[in-house]
């Protein structure tokens, strides 16, 4: 009797074990963590195995070896000599240029275009509407190639298009006239970088002494008239020393000025056209959230449609803006990979290249994954902060 | 005496009067609609200076100056579009290198697939019972198709190309990566603190980096991860790291959703006695995958989008075939045409799955407000 007992009360504790939520959820948790432990030990036994055959080596001493490849238009010092970890820093700054050029341009061309979607002029949101709907359903990579061929496509550059002679187009890029520095052009930076701390500065004690008191102070045009003119203030009394390098013809090319690549250009236009269309949709549905009460208090104030927009609709409409924005700025940064298509060497494409070369492709995926992550986190980590700066305060 | 009124009045009612003619009709439209302000006025001419600089010399160079037939781009005169090329290319756009005895495979696949996929996009479809259980072994059918094998000839993965890859990858990514994508929501919002953690970890990790960093980790990587003797087909890989990458976007759409339900909801499952996965599968998840329709379906759209990236690791999809055919002397430098018409491709597709989910959006919208 006692015996049966027990053992019923011993398969009831089993039984428990098994549909108690707690010990369940105990269970499952360690199943998981063997099955990662015993997968990450395949693929390092197999790993060591493989690579023991081929015979390479693991570890980051290969960056310090010259890299032996070409870099078109590094923007910091480089040859053929240089170390593959300096290749690599190239290749990030290529990314981070076209990144925020294109983060630059389709923020600009979303904010307008969404804005004017919701004119009420028929032509005009149409028009928009039928951009936003074909740059968004036709694949970034698809007009990243297009763009390209339409720029490789343009004259050969003894018929090179001009702009009214200061800048030219041909199928190697667009000429620009360069800034020739001589010695005391720092201070112009100098002024100017100054002008921008002091107009920042007026316009938040302006705003202070607007709350307080209710006086209005001109800060736009005080702080705009301070970053111009204390640069050109500085210039004129230090004589002249920035001066601009017009690209002059030359019988096969030109002379002077600075060159941007058709690839820059081809994905920078790509980018920036391909997530503008996808800020466009975020900022219009992000007006849309605001409710027509507030423009209508906002008229019933006597604010001008202008006003209304960037005081009151704006600003709120940011709140649900911010969030999908980032997630936009952060796809573009990681479309700009794509640049490996048309030859532009970005982070990804001089890894390839690195990868092909020395066969390091464990370190070069790691580097890869660790920039792009790090990318991802201090971009997200920013805007969380601005997020949190503009939310809603509430009671 | 009768006093005479100061003023008159009507002792009967006016007639109706047409509104004035500014107001209605096309003019009417036009001036409310185009012209209502200085600043709409200069927009309005400015977009219509846009459309004539656009529009016309695009079709004259498509249509009108188009020519359709010829051996090569030699045989293209003048300024308009070659399209001679769509006569002897267009079953490499759709097939690839797929045998050309062989193709009506695909397309038999392809007619198949409208029946499976019927009873899940429509209601009211006749014998709804029968075509879920067909959708359910749809793929296995699809892949005998597509490889062959049990009496079919055998043809190699490596012949998929063109279109065909593209909705091959896309729509395995589709539907492999909805359950996966819904167990990451869940497991992110898991109360076991490691499922979070593993969860978060993968879902960051794949949002955090290119796809085209998994594609070459699919490629040089797991050749390194895996034993010498297995070998891993390219499109099956292709579409586990598809797969993949998508799953960790779908997770965080599915976790807004999630996010969206009231507690109660929670609450009130746990108090009628519903586990845990019961209370998900009959409570939480259709209420939460009602919610983030729009967020999926823009997964699926970018997923679908992101299959053009599996040239970079040598595969040939639809523009792969087409970069590889301007790159030969016969039809050197046709870009921009082979280039719109890949375009219309995915624009079709795409805007396609785009404007159901609004539509379903709408019906599903049981709200009573």
């Amino acid at each position: 009797m006692t015996q049966t007992t027990r053992t019923d009360d011993e398969r009831f504790q089993l039984r428990r074990i098994l549909t108690d939520e707690r010990s369940r959820g105990i269970i499952i948790q360690v199943i998981l963590v063997l099955a990662v432990v015993a997968f990450i030990a395949f693929i390092t036994r197999n790993t060591m195995v493989n690579l023991g055959k081929s015979g390479l080596t693991t570890g980051f001493g290969f960056l310090a070896d010259p890299a032996f490849f070409d870099i078109n238009q590094p923007l910091i010092a480089y040859n053929s000599q240089s170390s593959f970890a300096r290749a690599l820093l190239v290749g990030l700054l290529n990314t981070l240029l076209v990144s925020v050029l294109g983060i630059i341009g389709a923020t600009v061309l979303g904010f307008t275009s969404g804005v004017l979607r919701l004119s009420k002029n028929w032509l005009i949101s149409r028009l928009i509407t039928s951009y936003v709907e074909f740059t968004r359903n036709v694949p970034v990579l698809l007009q990243i190639l297009f763009w390209w061929a339409l720029l490789t496509g343009l004259p050969k550059v003894p018929d090179s298009i001009s702009i009214g002679d200061i800048a030219f187009v041909n199928n190697r890029g667009l000429r620009v006239p360069g800034p020739i520095t001589e010695p005391g052009s720092m201070w112009v930076l100098i002024a100017l970088a100054l002008g921008i701390i002091a107009a920042v500065a007026i316009s938040k004690w302006a705003r202070k002494r607007q709350d307080l008191t209710g006086q209005t102070f001109p800060s736009a045009l005080t702080g705009l008239g301070l970053v111009i003119g204390l640069p050109i203030l500085v210039y004129l009394v230090l004589g002249q020393p920035l001066g601009w390098e017009i690209p002059e013809r030359t019988r096969f090319n030109f002379r002077g000025g600075i060159n941007v690549t058709p690839e820059l250009i081809a994905l920078w236009l790509a980018l920036t056209t391909y997530t503008g269309a996808f800020i466009s949709e975020i900022v219009r549905s992000g007006i849309l959230s605001v409710s027509r009460g507030q423009s209508e208090a906002a008229f019933a104030l006597g604010l001008r449609p202008n006003l209304t927009m960037r005081k009151i609709i704006l600003p709120q409409a940011l709140r649900v803006i911010i969030p999908p924005l980032t997630s936009q700025y952060l796809n573009l940064t990681k479309n700009s990979s794509l640049a490996i298509v048309i030859g532009f060497q970005d982070l990804v494409s001089i890894g390839g290249s690195i990868l092909n070369q020395s066969g390091h492709s464990l370190e070069i995926v790691a580097i890869w994954m660790a920039i792009y992550l790090s990318l991802s986190l201090a971009t997200s980590a920013y805007m969380n902060w601005y997020n949190k700066r503009i939310a809603l305060v509430e009671r | 005496m009768i006093h005479k009124p100061f003023h008159r009045t009507h002792t009967d009612m006016l007639g109706e009067r047409p509104a004035p003619l500014a107001t209605v009709g096309v003019m009417g439209w036009m001036r409310a609609n185009l012209f209502s302000s200085l600043a709409n006025t200069v927009l309005t001419v400015l977009a219509i200076y846009l459309l004539w600089v656009s529009i016309p010399p695009f079709l004259q160079w498509a249509i009108f100056d188009g020519q359709v037939y010829g051996e090569n781009r030699f045989s293209c005169k003048g300024e308009g579009a070659c399209w001679a090329w769509l006569d002897q290319r267009i079953g490499q756009f759709l097939y690839g290198f797929y045998p050309s005895e062989e193709t009506w495979r695909i397309n038999l696949a392809l007619v198949l697939l409208f029946p499976a996929l019927a009873p899940w996009l429509m209601e009211n479809v006749p014998g709804k019972r029968y075509l879920r259980w067909f959708s359910v072994f749809y793929p296995i059918i699809a892949v005998f198709l597509l490889v062959g094998g049990f009496g079919l000839t055998e043809v190699s993965t490596d012949a998929l190309g063109g279109f065909t890859l593209n909705l091959v990858v896309g729509l395995a990514g589709i539907v492999l990566s909805l359950p996966v994508g819904i167990l990451l929501a869940l497991g992110r919002q898991s109360r076991l603190p490691l499922i979070r953690w593993f969860s978060i970890i993968f879902i960051e990790v794949v949002r955090g980096v290119p796809l085209i960093t998994l594609l070459f980790v699919s490629n040089i990587i797991l050749p390194i991860f895996l034993p010498a003797d297995v070998a891993l087909n390219s499109v099956a890989r292709v579409i586990v790291m598809i797969t993949a990458f998508a799953s960790a976007y779908m997770a965080e759409v599915i976790r807004g959703g999630l996010q969206a339900i009231p507690k109660g909801q929670y609450e009130a499952a746990q108090a009628m006695g519903l586990g845990y996965w019961q209370s998900m599968r009959l409570i939480i998840l259709p209420q939460a995958l009602k919610i983030s329709i729009p967020g999926i379906v823009n997964t699926f759209i970018g997923l679908f989008k992101d299959t053009t990236l599996v040239i970079v690791i040598g595969l040939f999809d639809i523009l792969g075939i087409s970069r590889a055919m301007v790159s030969n002397p016969d039809w050197l430098g046709l870009s921009s045409e082979t280039y719109v018409f890949v375009s219309l491709f995915f624009f079709v597709v795409c805007f396609a799955m785009s404007r159901y989910s609004m539509s379903l959006e709408r019906k599903l919208d049981t709200d009573q407000r």
